[in-house]
């Protein structure tokens, strides 16, 4: 893994970016209004089936092992003094939350169905949103979507400053100090590592390979394939179960569906959340207030013309 | 009666000049505010800058900000094609500011075609426009604080109205 890549190297590959100016399109009205359904990938989790084994999370650690970090110890000092240093480089092994050495984990929930207690298990990882903050509002470019969905982050560009876990409705990337480009720059006063989280085996899927957690789960809780046909599937089986969905709507629309017997409002109460614990609560579309301002930009132009035609007009009329 | 006018014309450039000076400022605090930097560095601790640490405030004001920008400068534009062009004409260092100006208004509409669900930018175009649209701004800063050093205007009044 490049963890570490120069800082000329990064200038050179910033100035190399300007040759693809010429190879980049611009979407048409059309297709920023009404996103490419039939690209991005979604998984639709049916979490009835989920018995808590771990199986996924094990084949989550194995398949993505060379991607965590491998931080330089000493850290650098870092100023000033309220700057964390996240280091789970010697907690490499919890696997009850999400760290940037487990992306996935169990979440468990003890509801009442039926009248019966029973024990919900809920594997939790990044919801790869369809309009993901965490990409759209990263100030470097160093988190992407990829066309078929995948929202992932760059480990030798991140520079760790955390933008991304504050903007995500469910706090999931992690981050972990001393790695990454910021070393090489100013590391005691920007930066702070690399955030890390799920990629959703972006490197297998490109190779036709299914995501290690979905190939590895033996109940086959988890299905992948173009959103529209998952979101088709998930009421199916919401109607099927008399259950209830989460991620359809969820901050505007996510990639991942989870379909539940239970109501989310209650498994939400049952989860234990917190750092590291993602919650499952409604969420409004946090893109959606300052794209809706997009339209004024549209119209500020026309205002400003018409205001200074306005102008001339009522001195040409008082020069009369 | 032109007195008159030349006095109503006085208060209205004042005014647009502090609209605008209002608006930039809100540019560059809110644009720099995306960065996490104003957290770490104690200014969202003082008082009444708490709002400077939400990303999204930042980024809603930002693109307030914007929307202000892409009034003002059509009209100050037109309003000098029109208006103005006979009696003042603009300076090599308002031609150069007016050019990174613009190379920050075109770099910033990309990034909000960006943040529309849906946008297929290459992640490479994105980093560079991330990339161009701060280092535009630096430059601006930069020629700013020049021009002010150096009393540098936008505009001159031509020779011919100079005896004014």
């Amino acid at each position: 893994m490049g963890q570490n890549i120069s800082r000329r190297a990064f200038l050179k590959g910033s100035m190399a970016t300007a040759a693809t100016l010429a190879a980049t399109t611009i979407p048409g009205a059309a297709a920023v209004s009404k996103p490419d359904e039939e690209t991005q990938l979604a998984t639709l989790l049916d979490i009835s089936k989920c018995i808590g084994c771990e199986a996924c999370v094990e084949a989550c650690n194995e398949v993505n092992a060379d991607k965590y970090p491998q931080p330089q110890k000493p850290f650098p000092k870092m100023y000033p003094k309220r700057v964390p240093v996240e280091d789970w480089s010697e907690k490499q092994d919890v696997t009850e939350r999400l760290t940037p050495y487990n992306w996935l984990f169990i979440q468990h929930a003890t509801v009442d169905i039926n009248g019966e207690e029973k024990e919900i298990t809920i594997p939790r990882r990044c919801m790869h949103c369809v309009n993901p903050p965490c990409v759209k509002l990263c100030p470097w470019g160093a988190a992407k979507q990829l066309d078929n969905g995948i929202s992932r982050i760059d480990s030798d560009i991140c520079l760790g400053g955390s933008k991304c876990k504050k903007v995500c409705p469910w706090d999931i990337p992690q981050r972990q100090t001393g790695t990454g480009l910021y070393l090489d720059i100013l590391p005691s006063f920007a930066g702070n590592g690399v955030m890390y989280k799920c990629d959703r085996c972006y490197n297998r899927i490109a190779e036709g390979e299914l995501p290690a957690c979905i190939e590895a789960c033996p109940e086959d809780v988890q299905t992948i394939g173009p959103r529209e046909e998952i979101i088709k599937k998930a009421h199916a089986l919401v109607k099927e179960i008399n259950g209830y969905i989460y991620g359809e709507k969820e901050n505007g629309g996510t990639n991942t569906i989870y379909v539940s017997p239970v109501p989310f409002e209650e498994l939400n109460t049952a989860i234990q959340k917190g750092k590291g614990k993602p919650h499952l609560k409604p969420v409004k579309d946090t893109m959606a207030q300052a794209n809706n301002l997009a339209a004024a930009m549209v119209l500020a132009p026309v205002a400003g013309i018409a205001a200074a035609m306005g102008k001339f007009y009522k001195l040409a009329k008082a020069s009369k | 009666m032109k007195a008159q006018h030349n006095h109503t014309a006085n208060k209205q450039h004042r005014a647009v000049r502090y609209v605008y000076l209002v608006t930039v400022f809100s540019l560059m605090l809110t644009g720099f505010g995306q960065m996490p930097i104003f957290k770490r560095y104690y200014i969202a601790d003082i008082p009444g800058l708490g709002w400077l640490a939400q990303f999204y405030v930042t980024h809603y004001i930002h693109y307030l900000a914007a929307i202000l920008l892409l009034v003002l400068v059509p009209y100050m534009i037109i309003d000098y094609l029109i208006l103005q062009k006979k009696s003042i004409r603009l300076t090599t260092s308002g031609y150069i500011r007016g050019a990174i100006l613009t190379g920050i208004l075109v770099s910033g509409l990309f990034l909000v075609v960006r943040n529309f669900e849906g946008s297929r930018f290459a992640p490479a175009f994105i980093i560079f426009l991330d990339l161009a649209h701060l280092g535009l701004v630096m430059t601006f800063l930069i020629a700013t604080g020049y021009c002010l050093a150096r009393k540098k205007q936008w505009t001159v009044y031509r020779q011919s109205d100079s005896g004014r």
